[in-house]
């Protein structure tokens, strides 16, 4: 066991380095990345390690990048293509959703399409319009894609290394709010496959599922309820599409109750779905009707309001307490 | 709509080669060409046309959901694609019929998509690096640019052999140069200067409107503005498009960076089955470019060459057995099984994709006399 106290950006940093000195073919694209490490540092340091042909500074157009990381991976490469920030992906929405997606099915399984798509997203940064954006339910709607969100450097490291040796397109959010907290990571084992979900605390009345950075938000909600006398279980979703619901329905029907939060709008959204999935899957264990915590159905409002629009602790201790009177 | 002072045209409509300053630079190309490769040139207008006729006819009867014709480019097509070296990679847009042909893609492939049972689905591998047709405008220029960029990472290009060497061509059209993506690839492929040729039919119409609607300026010129030469040719004369293709991927191949081809041709029938262009041009431009036509005039040259009626009914024969073949396999075309959908999604395991797979079979086997 090697374990290393490190933050997300750092982490993720570290596994975009195994991966390029694991594969040639593996190359990261994207605006800002070389010499200046991305406007989050992310890829620090690699352009100076790698250089010009593994780490490339791309023009400003981020369905040029997408759409040259098609061709590169149609001709035996693994692209990681950085998107600077979350609203600044719908440029590229038309190749990832006409293109990427659908291009194994359109060969047949002939071609594979080993993209990855690193996207910084989320709030409580309190930065200007577009850039505190959770637009993961549009990629996880979209057949093809694989959506997966670490919400702790561990997985971040693993997820980022994992999802580059995939053969099938990857949407990899970033939660910005998480990039700075350290955490441990241990190099020597992963722990979970990519795709599944994880119990992070064990409680036994009420089950909260989120993913990326909510999953701190959870567990903070879990400390003061169980303050206050409530048994809560958190499960970090990790992977939004597909979704690992196993460990999903047996929480399910150990506690009774679920609350599902993220800070994507709530309407027609990841919550929704898992909502709709255990309400089928686990009818017979629920006590109270699943409930969503979730960004109000506004855009995304100017910085000083962020606090107001993001669920909080306190939202999510709201859930748990409607969930508990039924 | 006629050609500019620019367009090169190095066959005229009358069937004889035009010697000037403006083409020396292109003819040595077409005199390195042998009797059976400027014969190949006719045969492979004349067969995609009469393919092209019927495969329309095949939609009116029922048999296609759709055609897209290609009747009037042929030229543009055929001598571009055989100008590309087996090495080479071509990204079509989804008309360019005979380039898939010349290229070794069956052109039932092509009947079974717009037959409504498959995407495409050939291996662009295994076909001579004839990649598949995209039906969303412009964004094969993007997948193009970028293949470039990784035949230039792998050092297969610029290495002095053009018996090696690769290059990439990608085919779009006057509608879609409208289009943001071919704009970015541009900036792509003149900022990483990749080995690529951008091959533009201005057939002058994308359905209904009129390339005055895409373009104040003439097509061949935008690129410029990319730092990316452009040229203008007749695309109706085949020896044009030959030359003028070869030399731009001669370039690319060799390390001169990115090139780009306005092609004039005209869409002289629809944009599809689908539409009615009588609705929006007059009869007045589609005399000129009758009598532009490809074929007629390339058919004249032959002859002055010396090439007799046994030629011409030979093609006339061959075009004659293809379309009858195609016809005999649309009809006995059967479907696909349901399963095939929930296939390819992922190239690696799904559990929603087993789910639904597993879903579907046992509710068709519910119903009585269902598989089992």
């Amino acid at each position: 066991m090697s374990v290393e106290n490190l933050s997300m950006a750092k982490a993720i940093n570290l596994g975009l380095r195994q991966s390029l000195l694991a594969d040639s073919k593996v190359l990261l694209m994207g605006e800002d990345i070389g010499p200046l490490g991305g406007v989050f540092r992310v890829t620090e340091g690699l352009h100076a390690e790698f250089g010009d042909k593994r780490v490339l500074d791309t023009p400003l157009a981020e369905s040029g990048i997408v759409g040259t990381a098609i061709g590169l991976a149609m001709r035996g490469y693994r692209p990681v293509c950085e998107i600077q920030f979350d609203g600044f992906i719908f440029p590229a929405f038309d190749q990832i959703t006409t293109q990427l997606a659908k291009l194994t099915s359109r060969h047949h399984g002939s071609l594979t399409m080993p993209v990855v798509i690193r996207v910084p997203f989320g709030g409580h940064i309190g930065a200007v319009e577009h850039h505190q954006e959770s637009p993961e339910a549009y990629f996880a709607h979209t057949p093809g894609l694989r959506v997966v969100s670490p919400s702790n450097p561990h997985d971040a490291y693993w997820m980022i290394q994992e999802s580059i040796a995939s053969n099938d397109p990857v949407l990899f959010f970033e939660p910005k709010s998480r990039y700075w907290p350290k955490g441990d990571v241990d190099t020597a084992e992963s722990g979970s496959p990519l795709h599944a979900t994880r119990v992070v605390r064990e409680g036994t009345e009420v089950t909260l599922v989120g993913y990326g950075p909510m999953v701190a938000m959870l567990l903070q909600a879990a400390d003061i309820a169980a303050s206050e006398g409530t048994s809560v279980e958190v499960i970090d979703l990790r992977s939004i599409s597909p979704i690992d619901y196993e460990p999903i329905i047996a929480s399910v029907q150990k506690t009774g109750r679920l609350v599902v939060a993220h800070e994507a709008p709530g309407f027609v959204s990841v919550g929704s779905e898992i909502a709709a999935t255990v309400t089928e899957r686990a009818f017979y264990s629920l006590e109270a009707p699943v409930l969503r915590v979730a960004g109000f159905d506004t855009p995304f409002p100017p910085a000083k309001l962020e606090t107001a629009y993001l669920p909080d602790a306190d939202r999510i201790l709201e859930a748990v307490d409607r969930a508990m009177a039924y | 709509m006629s050609y500019t002072a620019a367009t090169v045209q190095l066959l005229t409509t009358e069937g004889t080669l035009v010697t000037s300053d403006a083409t020396a630079e292109y003819l040595p190309y077409i005199e390195k060409l042998s009797d059976d490769q400027l014969r190949d040139f006719h045969r492979q207008m004349v067969v995609i046309r009469r393919f092209d006729l019927d495969a329309a006819n095949l939609q009116r009867q029922g048999q296609l959901a759709m055609w897209i014709p290609s009747l009037g480019q042929e030229a543009a097509q055929v001598g571009s694609g055989f100008a590309a070296k087996p090495q080479d990679h071509i990204f079509p847009s989804y008309r360019e019929h005979v380039i898939a042909r010349i290229r070794g893609v069956d052109l039932m492939r092509i009947i079974e998509m717009l037959r409504g049972l498959s995407h495409g689905g050939w291996d662009p591998k295994e076909h001579n690096n004839f990649h598949l047709y995209t039906l969303v405008l412009g964004s094969q220029t993007l997948h193009a640019t970028g293949y470039a960029m990784g035949v230039q990472l792998d050092g297969a290009t610029a290495t002095g052999n053009p018996d090696t060497d690769e290059a990439v061509i990608v085919y779009f059209g006057d509608g879609s140069t409208s289009q943001g993506d071919v704009s970015e690839s541009l900036v792509f492929a003149a900022s990483y200067q990749t080995p690529q040729v951008f091959f533009l039919q201005n057939n002058q119409w994308a359905i209904s409107v009129p390339v005055a609607r895409q373009s104040r300026t003439p097509l061949y010129l935008r690129p410029g503005g990319f730092g990316i030469p452009g040229v203008q040719i007749d695309g109706n004369d085949v020896l044009a498009s030959y030359a003028v293709t070869t030399a731009n991927l001669d370039t690319a191949r060799s390390g001169g960076g990115p090139g780009f081809i306005e092609a004039l041709t005209y869409r002289m029938g629809a944009h599809t089955t689908s539409d009615d262009p009588t609705k929006y041009r007059d009869a007045v431009e589609l005399e000129f470019w009758t009598k532009a036509d490809p074929i007629t005039r390339y058919e004249k040259f032959l002859r002055s060459r010396g090439e007799g009626d046994a030629f011409f009914a030979d093609v006339e024969a061959e075009a004659s057995d293809l379309t009858a073949d195609i016809r005999r396999r649309t009809l006995a075309l059967g479907g696909v099984p349901v399963s095939d959908m929930f296939d390819n999604v992922y190239s690696e395991p799904h559990p929603l994709m087993d789910a639904e797979r597993t879903w579907l079979e046992n509710y068709e086997a519910s119903f009585e006399g269902g598989p089992a």
